[in-house]
């Protein structure tokens, strides 16, 4: 009789260590693909020096373009570190970058340039990578809330402080598409 | 137009599903090779040594080729190192397919071949590496290229590699206990040796064992094929997981079904692993196409389609 509780026991004890392991292996998931959203960002900042020097060499007169440009690189850099001011100046940047490149229309010369080509694809590259990012976040919140939120986990969950994490959701701002002037 | 909410679910239960139905004809082709060494067993009298012996035999032989894959697969089709300046958009599509999947980036490799295909291969997503044709590059837009590289990426992450080394591993030793069982009643003349056998009785088994002889190297190769779909229609559901995106490889299956170059790189060992069978006779709407199509490595693209729309 005693050999069945012992044998329930360590049962027990080794479920309990599994899922533990298993809670804190998705946990550090989400906290790392979250800085790896803002790794992708800092990535596409630090792409548009090289842009507006290229563009300067063709357009040099297109101040306002270049400007709202620069200045959307200055504000994203300086913003707080909380998500929704990143996502916001990150959204401020990608406009500015769609008037910049609706600009270039007008300018074949530019367009044919090699280098202004290249930074095309990695600015494009790069938006795609800040979205997928985002997903993989978005991903990682749901493969762990559903961990922590199974039956029988769920009673332990808080008692060993391990508590729901929120999805990252596009401000509201963010969601409008950015007008392009001419 | 689908919300992204129910896309997301609908594609969980679908992957859910499917990998359920991999452990299930694993399962089945186990069951099956456990059925032919029982009849063998018995029909040689060596009992269950035979289908042991066959077993390490022909793991080995799998195993060590998995091992090797990619090199060994990258060889085969004269496959090279894809430079990252001449082809960013190619590197640049497969690092934010990683980042979507939290996968390492794979070696990347072109293929000289005008015919639009692709393959993945590696024993384990730190030993991966993603091959495409310079025809698939020519023909595919952005957004098709990202669905194709998902497909593979999705062969990968799923360890495809491995399972279709378990079904060769199994298509192998039933190949080589049949052949060995038939060797083994030649050369007795067709009588059988069992032990404290008086009577030269007929064993019941001894028919059913006959019979598997001659068919079981083909149900084998069938089930194997079977795998290899089920696995494709995997990797087709987990591609657009990754990208959350179906219209691009749904456009991308469209376009390969349209285009009629075959793919030269490749041979009847490697076929498995593109992403669009590159042999002739493919669709094959004849009389025999029924049997052709039980021994297809890929579903047919029509309802690879179909299905996609459906997500």
């Amino acid at each position: 009789m005693t050999w069945i509780i012992l044998a329930i026991v360590v049962l027990l004890v080794i479920v309990a260590i599994v899922t533990y392991n298993s809670l804190i292996r998705s946990r550090n998931q989400v906290e790392n693909s979250w800085s790896q959203i803002d790794v992708q960002l800092k990535r596409r900042i630090d792409l548009i020096p090289n842009l507006v020097e290229t563009v300067k060499a063709y357009a040099a007169h297109e101040k306002e373009t270049l400007d709202a440009v620069i200045r959307a690189r200055q504000a994203a850099m300086a913003a707080p570190g909380d998500p929704h001011a990143q996502a916001a100046a990150d959204s401020q940047v990608t406009g500015a970058l769609r008037q910049l490149f609706a600009l270039s229309e007008a300018y074949p010369d530019l367009k044919a340039n090699q280098n202004f080509l290249a930074l095309q694809e990695e600015l494009s590259a790069t938006e795609g990578r800040v979205a997928y990012a985002r997903q993989f976040y978005n991903d990682s919140v749901l493969n762990y809330n559903n961990k922590l939120q199974a039956f029988p986990t769920v009673i332990f969950a808080s008692m060993l402080k391990f508590d729901k994490r929120e999805y990252f959701e596009a401000d509201e701002a963010a969601r409008e598409v950015p007008k392009i002037g001419f | 137009m689908v919300s992204t909410v129910t896309l997301s679910s609908v594609m969980f239960e679908l992957i859910r599903a499917n990998r359920r139905r991999s452990v299930l004809l694993v399962a089945g082709f186990v069951a099956f090779l456990v059925l032919v060494g029982a009849a063998i067993g018995a029909l040689t009298g060596y009992g269950w040594w035979g289908t042991i012996i066959a077993l390490v035999i022909s793991a080995a032989i799998a195993f060590a080729s998995y091992w090797k894959a990619d090199a060994i697969a990258l060889r085969m089709s004269r496959a090279h190192p894809a430079d990252a300046q001449q082809y960013q958009r190619l590197h640049n599509l497969v690092e934010g397919l990683c980042i979507a999947s939290g996968l390492p980036k794979p070696r990347i490799y072109i293929v000289d071949d005008p015919a639009p295909n692709a393959f993945a291969t590696g024993r384990n997503p730190r030993h991966a590496a993603i091959a495409v044709t310079t025809g698939l590059l020519e023909k595919l837009n952005r957004v098709e290229l990202e669905g194709v590289l998902a497909h593979e990426l999705s062969h990968i992450r799923n360890y495809d590699i491995l399972v279709s080394t378990l079904a060769v591993t199994l298509v192998g030793a039933i190949a080589i206990l049949t052949d060995t069982a038939i060797r083994l009643m030649w050369w007795n003349g067709g009588r059988v040796p069992r032990d404290g056998d008086r009577n030269n009785g007929s064993n019941p088994l001894a028919y059913l064992g006959f019979a598997l002889l001659i068919f079981a190297p083909i149900l084998a190769k069938a089930m194997q094929a079977t795998i290899s779909r089920q696995r494709e229609t995997l990797a087709d559901v987990s591609a657009c997981q990754m990208t959350r995106y179906p219209p691009g490889l749904i456009s991308a299956l469209e376009k390969l079904r349209d285009d009629t170059t075959v793919t030269h790189s490749a041979s009847t060992a490697t076929a498995h692993m593109w992403i669009e069978q590159p042999m002739s006779g493919v669709g094959d709407k004849g009389k025999l196409g029924g049997i052709h199509r039980m021994f297809d490595t890929h579903p047919p693209l029509d309802e690879r389609i179909a299905l996609l729309r459906e997500l």
